[in-house]
């Protein structure tokens, strides 16, 4: 017996729908606990998160800007802008990859360990993947990398077979292309 | 003018300007400095209730009928885990709460110190905002802005938390006027040009409805007379959600009664045939759209919302409007005559024939009984003797609430205060406590449950202290009634754990209160016993009212099912209880 999806008290339509993966910005006030509400709200409403950044890049203001990538059915993803916009700390709300491919960036420590040829490999694989070395010894290298997403997954999985030993990421810092910046709805308001 | 205070003289010197007189609360370690200052003035006037529940509930019924922000003050621990109820409640609800907590000394925090939770983490998803105020400098824009957060947009409840240090130390105190937010500035007037599609749309209707909600009523007695002016103008039909009722009202001839799981025949079959849906401050909520897929599948809907997050959330809708619905329904009544609209006359003389043909179902019929008394009488008569005098319900959550909607009639907005997205047992009585202190001279009863009143059957001794004499009028028939109801509907009639074994006597119980205590079995005794609990005066009365033991709430949409699949009352046969709701029914509550 095939069960119908439910919501949280009725039948809801089959999602005919594919989900679409989305990056979105958002500008809030640096307050104590600020991230924890945004996290909050996509764990209690059964939002996904994909990756999250987060840092405060207006020390003046004390804003802080927090690009999540999160995926959902336009109508899911509609309404994580909507709940995002109407908390109490958030200035505002920008859909990077709804306004046209969006420029995405993350940063990735590598660190492999090896000897003799793989060594070698590992070395020459991180040039070619403009990839720096921040730390060696004669045992191991820890590569920085810079790319979008899926240059840095590439890398991972070259390197898993050259002595991967760990790896950090940051999650993606995004812009969207363009001379606009984001657009603060509350700034130079004065009703 | 600014100047320097303690940080307790600052909350009530802010709650003072902010124009709060009553403040329910309950004392404890983390707010003594807040409880001395309050024992050295006579601005603000503190209700002592008997358990942190009681306190914000009581606020929630204060703010729902006066349409003021309703204020709690309550320890840290475990007087903060008590109010995450009422928090939760007036979230759902959107009613505008200030709850302040008590907290440990700054030093202490993380230290699991005693009497010590993280109350702004607890507190988080069931508060529209909260603040943990860590320097006494910040105190008085903080206690301004939860004001202002808790009473603007969509209202709801806030938390502040101050540490008891902070209480101590002596700061700044600026005035309301000095503060404004920095973020916070909801929408309030909707996009012109939504708003003269919808007005076009609703011209063009044949079969229209309009289906208004709790938003009307927050919006304020401008929004309820514009309603009733729209209505007037159109001859739309209405129906309300059970938060929306007394915004039409009820002796209107455009009328249809409640809609949703409970509501009328009429109303949810004009909500499932309708071509035009103009939906005014409610939100599509699960107990209103039954199943979804089958909603209303031949209209075009508009939807009124000051929360942008209310829009396409459960229902997709052809016109979102975002805006207060005051000044939504301001505009759309002045796009209506200025464009000189006019409805189709003959279609809608049809859609209220064919009203009419729904409401000669008489759905809210139930056999009359002459021996026991039927629920759904108790509450006529109760309205037929109070329907002259200055009247304000709450209740309680369950069968005698649902009755209640559909057998007491409200003619005027802000009279009915009910629990309504959360669902919360206990309400009742602490929120008629609410009503009582700023209504003094109204008649304000409490339609009760058995079950639900002994949930906060303590506020009885706060009633009794403060001489308010407010009327419980319990429901009595020995069951949880409403779960009763779902286990024969949906278990089998196996009455797991519903039935209370060992009720107490509920007249010696009001008056080991201080109370008064009535108890009726018998029909002709009722109105004798109705006139005896609105006699008494200076104290709080409990009515045992006995009545029929399992009398179901019908009509009933079952989980599940669409709006024109209902189960009428007394025609209901156990076998179509029987399969009433399918197997995967019975997985939704």
């Amino acid at each position: 017996m095939s069960h119908k999806p439910t919501g949280s008290a009725y039948f809801l339509e089959e999602t005919k729908v594919a989900s679409e993966s989305h990056t979105i910005s958002v500008l809030v006030d640096n307050e104590p606990g600020v991230l924890a509400r945004i996290i909050g709200l996509f764990s209690g409403r059964g939002y996904n998160i994909d990756s999250l950044t987060v840092s405060e890049t207006e020390h003046e203001k004390h804003l802080s800007r927090i690009t999540v990538v999160t995926k959902g059915t336009p109508m899911v993803l509609a309404q994580i802008k909507n709940q995002l916009d109407r908390m109490v700390p958030v200035h505002s709300v920008h859909d990077l990859t709804a306004g046209g491919d969006p420029l995405e960036r993350e940063l990735a420590l590598v660190k492999v360990a090896g000897t003799g040829e793989k060594r070698i490999e590992a070395l020459r694989l991180a040039e070619i993947f403009r990839a720096n070395v921040i730390d060696a010894s004669t045992e191991h290298f820890v590569f920085e990398m810079t790319g979008r997403s899926p240059k840095i997954e590439q890398f991972i999985a070259i390197m898993t077979k050259l002595g991967l030993v760990e790896v950090s990421r940051t999650g993606i810092a995004g812009l969207a292309r363009g001379p606009q910046g984001m657009i603060d709805k509350t700034a130079g308001q004065s009703s | 003018m600014a100047r320097t205070m303690t940080g307790a003289e600052i909350v009530l010197k802010a709650l003072a300007d902010q124009g709060v007189e009553h403040l329910f609360g309950y004392p404890g370690g983390a707010v003594l400095p807040i409880y001395d200052e309050i024992f050295q003035q006579d601005k603000v006037k503190h209700i002592l209730v008997r358990q942190e529940g009681g306190a914000l509930h009581a606020a929630e019924g204060y703010a729902r009928s006066t349409g003021k922000v309703g204020v709690c003050l309550v320890t840290s621990g475990p007087g903060a885990t008590n109010a995450v109820t009422g928090l939760a409640d007036a979230l759902m609800d959107s009613i505008p709460l200030v709850c302040i907590t008590g907290q440990v000394p700054t030093h202490l925090i993380g230290n699991d110190a005693f009497q010590e939770c993280d109350t702004v983490g607890i507190t988080r998803p069931c508060t529209k905002h909260n603040w943990l105020v860590r320097s006494v400098d910040d105190l008085a824009r903080v206690l301004h802005e939860a004001f202002y957060v808790a009473q603007t947009g969509r209202p709801g409840p806030v938390v502040v938390d101050i540490p008891k240090d902070v209480q101590f130390a002596s700061g700044l105190y600026v005035g309301p006027r000095d503060i404004k937010h920095k973020t916070y500035r909801p929408r309030t007037h909707g996009e012109p040009g939504a708003i003269a599609a919808a007005v076009k749309l609703m011209a063009s209707g044949k079969r229209p409805i309009l289906y208004t909600g709790g938003g009307v009523i927050n919006s304020g007695p401008k929004a309820t007379k514009l309603l009733r002016e729209l209505q007037k103008l159109t001859d739309f039909p209405v129906t309300s959600t059970l938060m929306g009722l007394g915004a039409y009202p009820a002796s209107g001839k455009a009328w249809l009664g409640m809609l949703g799981m409970h509501g009328t025949a009429e109303a949810n079959m004009a909500m499932h045939g309708c071509d035009v849906m103009i939906n005014i401050g409610a939100r599509f909520d699960d107990r209103i759209t039954g199943r979804i897929d089958a909603f209303s599948p031949g209209s075009r809907k508009i939807h009124v919302d000051i929360d942008p997050s209310s829009i396409n959330k459960n229902v997709r809708v052809d016109i979102p409007i975002v805006g207060d619905v005051a000044h939504v329904l301001e505009e759309m009544i002045a796009v209506w005559k200025r464009e000189g609209y006019s409805t189709d006359k003959v279609a809608l003389k049809n859609w209220w024939g064919q009203i009419d043909k729904w409401r000669a179902l008489k759905c809210l019929r139930y056999k009359p009984n002459s021996d026991i008394i039927m629920p759904q009488y108790a509450i006529k008569r109760l309205y037929a003797a109070t329907r002259d005098r200055d009247t304000y319900i709450t209740t309680e959550v369950g069968q005698h609430q649902m009755w209640a909607a559909q057998f007491f009639h409200f003619d005027e907005p802000n009279r009915w205060m009910t629990s309504g997205g959360l669902g919360t047992m206990g309400y009742g009585l602490p929120a008629a406590i609410g009503v009582q202190l700023a209504h003094p001279k109204a008649t304000v009863v409490d339609i009760a449950g058995d079950a639900s009143i002994l949930m906060n059957i303590q506020e009885m001794s706060t009633a009794v202290q403060y001489a308010l004499p407010v009327k419980v009028m319990i429901l009595n028939n020995q069951y949880m009634g409403m779960v009763r109801q779902w286990q024969q509907l949906l278990h089998g009639n196996r009455m797991s754990e519903s039935y209370t074994e060992s009720m107490p006597d509920f007249v010696k119980l009001a008056e080991a209160y201080g109370g008064v205590g009535i108890r009726c079995d018998k029909p002709s005794d009722l109105d004798g016993a109705i006139k005896e609990m609105l006699a008494v005066k200076g104290r709080p009365v409990l009515f045992d009212c006995r009545v029929a033991q399992l009398a179901n709430c019908f009509p009933m949409i079952p989980s599940g099912k669409a709006h024109n699949d209902m189960l009428f009352g007394e025609d209901v046969s156990a076998d179509e209880i029987d399969k009433a709701i399918g197997k995967e029914g019975k997985m939704l509550v």
